[in-house]
């Protein structure tokens, strides 16, 4: 009935001699939820970014299933195209709101310029998605005409989940989305996450080295180390029998914490 | 194609400077419309290139000019290179005919190219303008060259120039209407009353330069060719005639231009864009038409009638 | 083959790379068939496996080597094979789990914590929540309860909020691991109400009872799961 949404096959990425990719695969399905975990430096983020078409592996191949079911691949998509996709079916929410929100424009401002971006011409329409997105991530909508860097970073953060979705994307990657947050506005964000990520049956590509935000979030797990996926698998499965050496130690050293 | 410079006559002696006039008033010692012939053909081919691609921007090799910038080096080099000896120029400044600048070109380019002058509008083969369009309608043939500050419309959303060239390229323009969200959630309304942008021909998007919003829709399907040139920032566009030119709006906030609600002292329109004119320390203002062509011959006509 | 669900070979052991790469072998050759209408307890010592084995069966562990038959949509899906989206398919439609633990979920209100296997069938969330609340009320969960998350709830009122979310969407399996072990008197009865009731309606219960009392009134029979040496 449905395929996949975004599949990746023997990405590899090397700077100079470090193996950022190492043969990697994945695909990830409607409404799923993957999280790829490991330590810094373990290629995560690249990872991210090749699949996201942000940077260009050195092999491999990245496909990308449009709504209509026609199937693209990613690296050789014209600039142009690869825009319309991150602003429509696609969405990027990064770890540092200031990468994703633009600080100078309004909250109501910054929902709504992926609106506008997709042709929404009417101001009344685009202000009361805009109020209507402010509550679903729990911003209180008198702050629409607030600048960003008046909010808290968990507002931010918030404010660009609401900007990124607003567009209903299909396929939305999250590079550490909770980095950088106090520990209880960590827990209120990825709780608004996992509420938003089922009530829309997104597809989300989470990358994490939080273990507790993954086994919330993800249905699915990807353990990286060295630019190898090492194992991958149901999200509690893997933290629950972890099979790798790699896995054991990283699920050992987060219990014991 | 190189014109002859046209030597100097009569008796001037020599190692004095040739800033004689020549045969047709015009003074020796330079070449036709001050450029070079090589620096006029860069200039036309940009211009060429300009009208091909309506509104969008073509770079230059911008020279430097004898005037400061910010005082038409773009519109004067514009004109430079496509008048002719049997042009008829006009030079406005936010409409006015009789202000320095206005004044200071339009002698330029009777002293450097020979070129008739005139104050009229509908009389003007070549039309230079700093900050407005004419009031009176202008007609296929006329040539509208526009001086222009900034060219990029985005310059004040995206600092970065490879960014802006990018978004063009990819007529990527929502952060533009994200600017007039902005000032519609400040404002109420959309707060720009001058430089208000365009969608050219569908395409590009462009700065009309200073003109206030009221003339925007002057531009929409003219039968004038409409140039634009960048001196400082060494870029020309340009709009062909009868090409659309359509203000940003929203549906429920149209492109609304704005004029003074009221009526010339000197000539009673009530049409035309209005200058307001503090005339004493007590509060006196009046407004008065800033097309002092339109206006003196509205005025010229009451009386007539009279 | 009336079977609903069934092992063949089931083996299942630990290497723990970060003890040195030691091997502890727990189950081998387990061949379990439990049938529609049929609860099977899991008997054995304390630290015989009888939990790895449930956790097998859920696929919370991989099988190592067997094994795991479920009638899943008219089809036989080998649990031990599938991949992880049949896996959550196979959990969504088929098979359920009542573990000793509520893992709470922040902020997530008891009712909707309930409700959620259902609307993850796509009943529609007003229905869903109906039977939710339905359910939890017949487990003597106070209705003013329900709208709160159960992180400050006593370990009762969790396993009863567990059990409802386990019980709600009648799977076809279902595996109770010490359903009653913090119930009282009255609301154990409850539950053994609810198993007559799934046996009733075709379901293939497997549980681990240590309230003998509960097991010999909810149990057809018992499945010996057997130590196994760590030389062997």
């Amino acid at each position: 009935m449905s395929a996949a949404l975004l599949e990746a096959t023997g990405l590899s990425l090397r700077y100079g001699p470090v193996a950022a990719l190492d043969d990697v695969a994945l695909s990830i399905w409607p409404g799923e939820v993957v999280a790829i975990v490991g330590e810094s430096g373990s290629g995560k983020t690249t990872l991210l970014r090749v699949l996201s078409g942000l940077l260009r592996p050195d092999a491999g191949e990245v496909l990308y299933r449009d709504p209509a079911g026609a199937a693209h691949a990613v690296q050789a998509m014209p600039e142009a195209a690869m825009r319309r996709l991150h602003r429509t079916d696609w969405g990027f929410v990064h770890q540092n709101p200031r990468d994703g929100l633009r600080l100078g424009v309004s909250a109501g401002g910054n929902i709504g310029e992926r609106l506008m971006a997709t042709g929404a011409r009417h101001y009344g329409a685009i202000r009361a998605e805009a109020v209507e997105w402010l509550q679903r991530v729990e911003i209180d909508p008198a702050r629409i005409d607030g600048l960003p860097r008046t909010f808290s970073g968990g507002m931010q953060q918030r404010l660009q989940i609401a900007r990124t979705l607003v567009t209903h994307p299909r396929l939305v990657f999250m590079d550490e989305p909770t980095g950088g947050l106090d520990v209880s506005v960590q827990a209120r964000l990825l709780d608004l996450i996992r509420a938003l990520v089922a009530d829309l049956g997104l597809a989300v590509l989470l990358v994490t080295h939080d273990i507790a935000a993954a086994r919330l979030l993800a249905h699915r797990m990807l353990v990286m180390r060295q630019g190898r996926v090492v194992e991958e698998g149901l999200t509690d499965r893997v933290l629950d029998d972890p099979q790798h050496e790699y896995t054991q130690l990283l699920v050992a050293s987060v219990l014991a914490a | 194609m190189t014109a002859p410079i046209r030597s100097a006559q009569g008796g001037a002696p020599a190692g004095v400077e040739h800033r004689n006039r020549g045969p047709a008033g015009q003074i020796s010692g330079y070449n036709v419309g001050y450029l070079d012939e090589n620096t006029k053909r860069m200039i036309r081919r940009a211009l060429l290139k300009a009208v091909a691609i309506p509104g969008h921007q073509v770079p230059f090799g911008s020279r430097e000019m004898p005037l400061p910038y910010g005082w038409g080096t773009g519109g004067i080099q514009v004109t430079a290179a496509v008048i002719g000896p049997g042009d008829t120029l006009k030079v406005i400044d936010q409409g006015a005919d009789d202000t320095t600048n206005a004044v200071s070109i339009r002698r330029f380019f009777a002293k450097v190219a020979g070129v008739a002058t005139t104050e009229r509008t509908a009389a003007a083969s070549i039309i230079q303008t700093r900050h407005r369009i004419p009031e009176t309608p202008l007609r296929e043939g006329q040539v509208l060259v526009y001086q222009v500050p900034m060219p990029e419309p985005l310059f004040r959303l995206e600092p970065r120039v490879a960014e802006t060239k990018r978004m063009h390229a990819l007529a990527d323009y929502s952060l533009m209407h994200v600017k007039l969200y902005e000032d519609i959630a400040r404002h109420g309304h959309i707060a720009t009353s001058y430089n208000y942008p365009v969608m050219v021909g569908g395409r590009y998007l462009m700065s009309p330069s200073p003109i206030p919003s009221f003339d925007n829709p002057k531009m929409h399907r003219m039968p004038a060719l409409q140039l634009f040139g960048a001196g400082r920032e060494k870029r020309i566009y340009a709009v062909p005639p009868y090409t659309d030119v359509r203000s940003l709006d929203f549906e429920d906030h149209p492109f609304e231009p704005i004029r003074a609600d009221a009526a010339c002292a000197l000539c009673g329109s009530r049409e035309s864009y209005l200058d307001e004119v503090v005339t004493d320390d007590a509060g006196g203002r009046m407004f008065v038409c800033s097309d002092t062509d339109y206006c003196t011959t509205r005025q010229a006509g009451r009386e007539a009638a009279e | 083959m009336n079977w609903a669900l069934r092992t063949e070979g089931l083996g299942k052991g630990f290497t723990l790379h970060l003890q040195g790469g030691t091997h502890i072998p727990v189950l081998r050759g387990v061949e379990l068939e439990v049938r529609p209408g049929e609860c099977v307890a899991l008997a054995g010592a304390s630290g015989a496996g009888k939990s790895t084995l449930m956790r097998c069966l859920y696929g919370n562990y991989g099988a190592g080597e067997g094994r795991i038959l479920l009638r899943h949509r008219h089809a036989v899906v080998d649990l031990a094979a599938a991949d992880a989206r049949l896996v959550r398919e196979v959990r969504r439609d088929t098979l359920g789990y009542v573990s000793q633990f509520l893992r709470v979920i922040p902020r997530v209100p008891t009712l909707d914590i309930v409700a959620e296997p259902l609307a993850a069938r796509g009943l529609p969330q007003e229905p869903a929540r109906a039977r939710a609340a339905a359910l939890l009320a017949r487990l003597n969960l106070p209705a003013r309860l329900h709208g709160l998350p159960p992180a400050t709830f006593s370990g009762g009122e969790q396993q009863r909020v567990n059990l409802a979310r386990g019980f709600a969407p009648h799977y076809p399996v279902l595996l109770l691991d010490e359903p009653t072990a913090s119930l009282d008197a009255g609301n154990r009865a409850v539950v053994i109400g609810l198993i007559e009731e799934a046996k009733r309606s075709g379901a293939a219960i497997i549980g681990i009872f240590h309230d003998t009392e509960v097991r010999d009134q909810v149990a057809d029979r018992l499945f010996e799961v057997t130590p196994m040496q760590a030389a062997a």
